[in-house]
């Protein structure tokens, strides 16, 4: 594997996972290289979340190759996962409400990173995050609780951020919040790309997944039914239309 | 009164408030992070005296009067490396239980403690040397102050600062407060939960153990110190609010100084009446928690409480008896009529049976409640010594023939869960379980100090069934109004009634707007369980001939819930199972060891471990494992009928 | 006479003014969506529609009786259903159960102590369960249902008193494009065949457009604009404090149509 000229940074072979007694994933397989903005689409109930989900190890039973940076995860537990470097927003926002903005930053923190080839990867402080978020800026002592819905999916991702993730699972940043934000939420994702980030996201909202990301997979009850560019997709009917019902 | 007395009194509150706030801030602290109700945490404070005992007795052996002080912090860092044992062996294996399962658990460990320490200690009471510099006195307004009270004093502040600065201030004290509120995020974000887990249930220990220490000139260490300090520290947590360390300081304070102004005033003369309140220090926490749940049903600085994420699974929906049950439930209910026709052979089986009888009935109660209601009561045992004292009360001060009696002492139950289930089903959650242990409390205080009616301490004697009831015909009656009982119960589950009250549990919202009154289905199930809980108390009394105020203390409500739990609260046949295990278990050990608590936590333990749904759900889950298997056979069936 | 009037509804949280002073009516058979940006003020005002929460100011009244005040459970009895934004049923009862449950509220039978549940409205549960499509899955417990079929279940609970008035909040959250239009068109089905008006709150705009006959926009607790599709996709402030470009939701015009 590390003789391939760049290896990707996250690789998935044959994943499967269960919740409780369902098998929702049936191998899975799936890679996202650096830099890469990487979209997991399909029907609600398709497995889209649980393949985050799984990715991150805080499912209870799930098989399957993962490797991260060239390194196999999938024994490894959730804060095993993130130290490493993976980073999960999940799509319930999840913020701490009793904590204030700057608190919830400080949950996400960790060392600085360096990519193994010795360069420096993307690292962020909480002034970098307020000039990129203004609004979290001015809101720094508030309490989680006390934000719109909006701000709080804001809050979820710089708190993520704080972590320094080589790559951003992304879970559903469109679902439930208005199209002004969803528009905003697009163009941070847009940022941070342009930046140099790797994003793997999960989402239904076709005309979102294609204005922010370079590739997809396409998912239909836990397996993987397309994979492609986004131009691909967006020329191929039959499988917009047999899995993603516009 | 004078005015000196009296303030001497509220010094001595004021210190009295610091070693209280110690062992509840503890409690707070690992309630708030691992969700876990603590039983143990009075163990931890017992233990922090007797440690505090023994180190200071060898080091001031050594190193003179400085060992007193050496020792005062070597004990609590002693008894918070046993928290952390105590939570690397046993509690994380358990976070993943039921909330009541975990409670189950750390009860097991109060028994395993407390017969530890009367192997290391032994039984007498150990009084500890004075503290070298504090051991004297100040003179206040004339009147003599212990100096080491000074001391008591400033300490519970000073902790209350300095935790409240670990919290605030650092980032170790954020991630605890984000753990409190979601710790799967805070593994995904790349904190190691286990060791703050561990960490918190260490600092939550040491806490209780200082607590103790502290008390070493002033407390002789004794067994009792376990139950007696838990039930301070759950009171003093409740009032303040769940979780606050500001309220925990000022519930203790509240609770030490009205205490204290009780001893001070002693006694009052109103309407022409004299009333003691020197009586009330036995109950005036519970009645302080009873004021403060009812007006702010979140203590005095607590918030609402989130619901916890890691919710247990749903309980799978009721399904009528089939017809194996059917046959077994037959098969048990005729085996126990044949019970006294075995005298000869067997001639204590029948004592037992009336005794798990009677736990049956009692724990099918506190089910009815706890499993299809989801109100978990604390203070079971109110409504069954109701039941017990209102038959002995009926039949002795009030002279009524024994039938009458018996039949009317359910209804004096019934009539306590009316009064009182108007109040606990507006709470729900740990609110709820210490509301009803505050009334249970009240309840027994005033059985204990009403000589005149109840007979004080010693109870009532004397009280047996009528001559045509005797002990044989006595039993038949017990078997027959017990197992019409059960059935009653399982009939009024499977009711629309019964659905009201399990579709309130599952989603209160949902109910109310669907039009169902959630607090009027609650209260009407409170009263419901407490005549049934009455039931039980009355067969009980008549079965014994007495009463004595022991089955109205809290132990007898602890022992409703492990019956409860054992036996597995979401299914009917659970509370059945838990009782019978329960008593027999009990019963047996306690006449084979000394230690029988020991061996009793140890077992409870155990099956804590292998059985987390209880010993009827392991059955159940063993069911559906052949069912599974033999769900596989039968596609052969029809072929070979064919062939 | 309109079926709902809500005349200068308040709702205010310590000083802040979650809801302030709005107006709206809502006539039979009319499919009414309340939209906006988040913390808008449309749950609190659902909220107090439902009598989760009690308004600060202003009326409400159903058919000319005033729920301000009432309880939830109250306002249920006057005719009103509702679903929530996270569907809630009972998770340990069967799906037929649940609706039973409601039934049997409906009819004040909750007190009842002796005859099972079982035999209790059995068919009209039945019947509730099959207009919205759930009969087919009438034993299984709520538990293991999907998420889409959780909310159809509650569809059949909050239809179980005959309302006059059913409340969705965000009944399509969470699911997918398809689920969403057969859910609404459903939903509209039903308010004609049994004559109610129904008060929705959705954030996913092709769900409105496509099935909404009105709609309201809310904003900082204010009502902004109230219209048809039409007017609404093209009123100036609406687009700046909510829709955005539209990039999100609609195809962009120069791409041929399939």
């Amino acid at each position: 594997m590390n003789a391939l000229p760049t290896p990707a940074l996250l690789e998935v072979n044959g994943l499967d996972a269960w919740y409780g007694a369902a098998q929702i994933l049936f191998g899975v397989n799936l890679n996202v290289r650096r830099g890469e903005v990487v979209a997991l689409m399909g029907r609600n109930g398709a497995g889209k979340s649980t393949t985050l989900k799984a990715l991150m190890g805080m499912l209870d039973r799930h098989r399957g190759q993962v490797r991260f940076l060239g390194q196999d995860v999938s024994q490894q537990v959730p804060f095993q996962r993130a130290r490493l470097g993976l980073g999960f927003v999940p799509e319930d926002r999840r913020v701490f409400t009793h904590l204030s903005v700057a608190e919830n930053l400080e949950v996400g923190r960790q060392p600085e990173r360096r990519w193994p080839d010795g360069s420096a990867a993307l690292n962020w402080t909480p002034p970098a995050l307020y000039e990129l978020f203004p609004n979290l800026g001015a809101m720094q002592g508030r309490p989680g609780g006390q934000m719109s819905g909006g701000e709080q999916q804001m809050l979820t991702v710089a708190r993520t951020l704080m972590g320094n993730p080589f790559l951003i699972l992304l879970d559903e940043p469109s679902e439930g919040v208005a199209p002004v934000i969803v528009e905003q939420m697009a163009q941070m994702i847009l940022q941070l790309k342009a930046r140099g980030a790797s994003i793997l996201l999960s989402e239904q909202n076709v005309h979102f997944a294609e204005w922010v990301s370079d590739r997809a997979y396409v998912l239909e009850k836990g397996q993987i039914r397309f994979e492609g560019s986004m131009a691909e997709l967006a020329a191929d009917e039959a499988v917009r239309r047999a899995y993603l019902t516009l | 009164m004078e005015f000196s007395a009296l303030l001497a009194q509220l010094l001595n509150g004021l210190a009295e408030a610091s070693s209280l706030f110690l062992v509840a801030a503890g409690l707070s602290l690992i309630f708030g992070v691992t969700r876990i109700v603590n039983f143990a945490h009075g163990s931890f404070y017992m233990l922090g005296l007797y440690v505090a005992y023994s180190t200071v007795e060898y080091l001031v052996g050594r190193l003179g009067p400085a060992g007193f002080w050496v020792g005062l912090v070597v004990a609590p860092v002693a008894v918070g490396a046993f928290g952390a044992l105590v939570e690397i062996v046993l509690l994380r294996r358990i976070y993943k239980a039921p909330e009541l399962f975990q409670l189950l658990g750390t009860f097991a460990l109060v028994l395993v403690i407390n017969d530890a320490t009367l192997y290391l200690w032994g039984p007498e009471e150990l009084l500890g040397r004075r503290a070298p510099g504090l051991a004297g006195s100040i003179s206040l307004l004339g009147r003599q102050f212990p100096t080491y009270n000074l001391f008591l004093m400033v300490i519970g502040p000073l902790v209350l600062g300095l935790v409240w600065l670990l919290l605030a201030r650092t980032r170790w004290g954020v991630l605890v407060r984000a753990a409190t509120e979601d710790r799967q995020m805070l593994g995904a974000l790349g904190v190691n939960q286990a060791w703050l887990f561990t960490a918190v249930f260490a600092l939550g220990a040491l806490l209780a153990g200082l607590g103790g220490a502290v008390q070493l000139p002033r407390e002789p260490a004794n067994l009792a110190l376990d139950l007696r300090s838990i039930g301070d520290a759950f009171v003093v947590v409740v009032v303040g609010g769940m979780g606050s360390l500001p309220g925990a300081y000022l519930a203790a304070l509240l609770i030490a100084e009205i205490k204290a102004l009780c001893v001070g005033i002693g006694s009052v003369h109103v309407l022409g009446l004299d009333f003691s309140l020197s009586k009330l220090t036995l109950v005036v926490e519970f009645l302080v928690m009873a004021v403060v749940l009812v007006v702010r049903p979140w203590g005095l600085l607590g918030k609402p409480q989130a619901g916890s994420r890691n919710s247990a699974p749903a309980e799978a929906p009721l399904r009528p008896a089939g017809n194996g049950l059917r046959w077994v439930a037959l098969v048990v209910f005729v085996a126990l009529a044949a019970l006294p026709l075995l005298q000869t052979w067997l001639p204590y089986a029948s004592v037992l049976a009336q005794d798990v009888l009677v736990s049956v009935l009692f724990a099918v109660s506190l089910h009815f409640i706890m499993g299809p209601g989801g109100l978990h009561s604390f203070g079971h045992a109110a409504y069954f010594g109701l039941g017990a004292y209102g038959a002995g009360i009926l039949l002795k001060v009030l002279t009524l023939p024994m039938p009458l009696a018996f039949t009317f002492a359910p209804l004096v139950a019934g009539l306590g869960a009316l009064l009182f289930g108007w109040f606990c089903v507006r709470l729900s959650g740990v609110y709820l379980a210490m509301l009803t242990l505050a009334f249970s409390q009240i309840v027994w205080s005033v059985v204990f100090q009403w000589e005149a009616v109840t007979g004080g301490s010693n109870g009532l004697t004397g009280v047996w069934p009528a001559a045509w009831l005797g002990d044989t015909a006595y039993y038949y009656l017990t078997l027959v109004l017990v197992a019409a009982s059960v059935l009653l119960v399982r009939r009024i589950v499977f009711s629309p009634f019964g659905y009201a009250l399990r579709a309130a549990r599952d989603s209160a919202l949902r109910a109310d707007a669907i039009g169902i009154d959630v607090m009027r289905v609650r209260w009407a199930a409170f009263v419901v369980a407490g005549l049934f809980a009455g039931l039980a108390g009355a067969l009980f009394v008549f079965s014994k001939g007495g009463v004595s105020p022991d089955v109205m203390a809290v132990g007898k409500s602890v022992d409703g819930l492990v019956m409860v739990l054992l036996g597995g609260i979401q299914q009917l046949v659970g509370p059945l199972l838990g009782a019978s295990v329960f008593s027999v278990l009990q019963d047996s050990i306690m006449r084979a060891t000394d230690y029988w608590r020991a061996v009793f936590g140890g077992v409870i333990l155990l099956l804590v471990l292998v059985f987390p749904h209880g010993i009827a759900g392991f059955f159940q889950g063993l069911g559906n494992a052949w069912a599974r298997l033999a769900a596989r056979k039968p596609a052969l069936l029809p072929r070979e009928k064919r062939a | 006479m309109s079926l709902l009037q809500v005349r200068d509804l308040s709702k205010a949280f310590g000083g802040v003014r979650a809801v302030d002073g709005i107006h709206f009516d809502l006539h039979e058979g009319e499919l009414l969506a309340m939209i906006g940006p988040n913390g808008a003020g449309k749950s609190t005002t659902f909220n107090m529609v439902g009598g989760q929460l009690r308004a600060s100011g202003g009326s409400i009244q159903l058919q000319g009786r005033e729920l301000v005040g009432a309880k939830p459970r109250q306002i249920c009895h006057l005719g009103v259903g509702r679903t929530f934004q996270i569907a809630a049923t009972f998770a340990s009862l069967t799906v037929l159960e649940n609706t039973q449950m409601a039934l049997l509220s409906h009819h004040k039978r909750l007190y009842h102590w002796w005859r099972p549940v079982r035999d209790q409205y059995r068919e009209q549960a039945l019947a509730l369960l099959e207009q919205v499509g759930m009969a087919a899955h009438a034993e299984r417990p709520c538990s293991e249902l999907a998420y889409g079929d959780v909310k159809r279940v509650e569809l059949a609970m909050a239809l179980a008193n005959d309302p006059r008035l059913l409340l969705m909040d965000e009944p399509t959250a969470g699911m997918g494009p398809q689920e969403r239009n057969e859910l609404m068109a459903l939903t509209k089905r039903l308010v004609v065949e049994r004559r109610m008006a129904v008060l929705f709150t959705e954030h996913s705009m092709d769900v409105v457009f496509a099935h909404a006959d009105r709609m309201l926009v809310l904003a900082r607790g204010r009502l902004i604009a109230e219209g048809d599709a039409h007017s609404i996709r093209n009123h100036p402030q609406v687009q700046q404090v909510y829709f955005g470009s539209g990039k999100t939701f609609e195809r962009p015009p120069q791409e041929p149509q399939p």
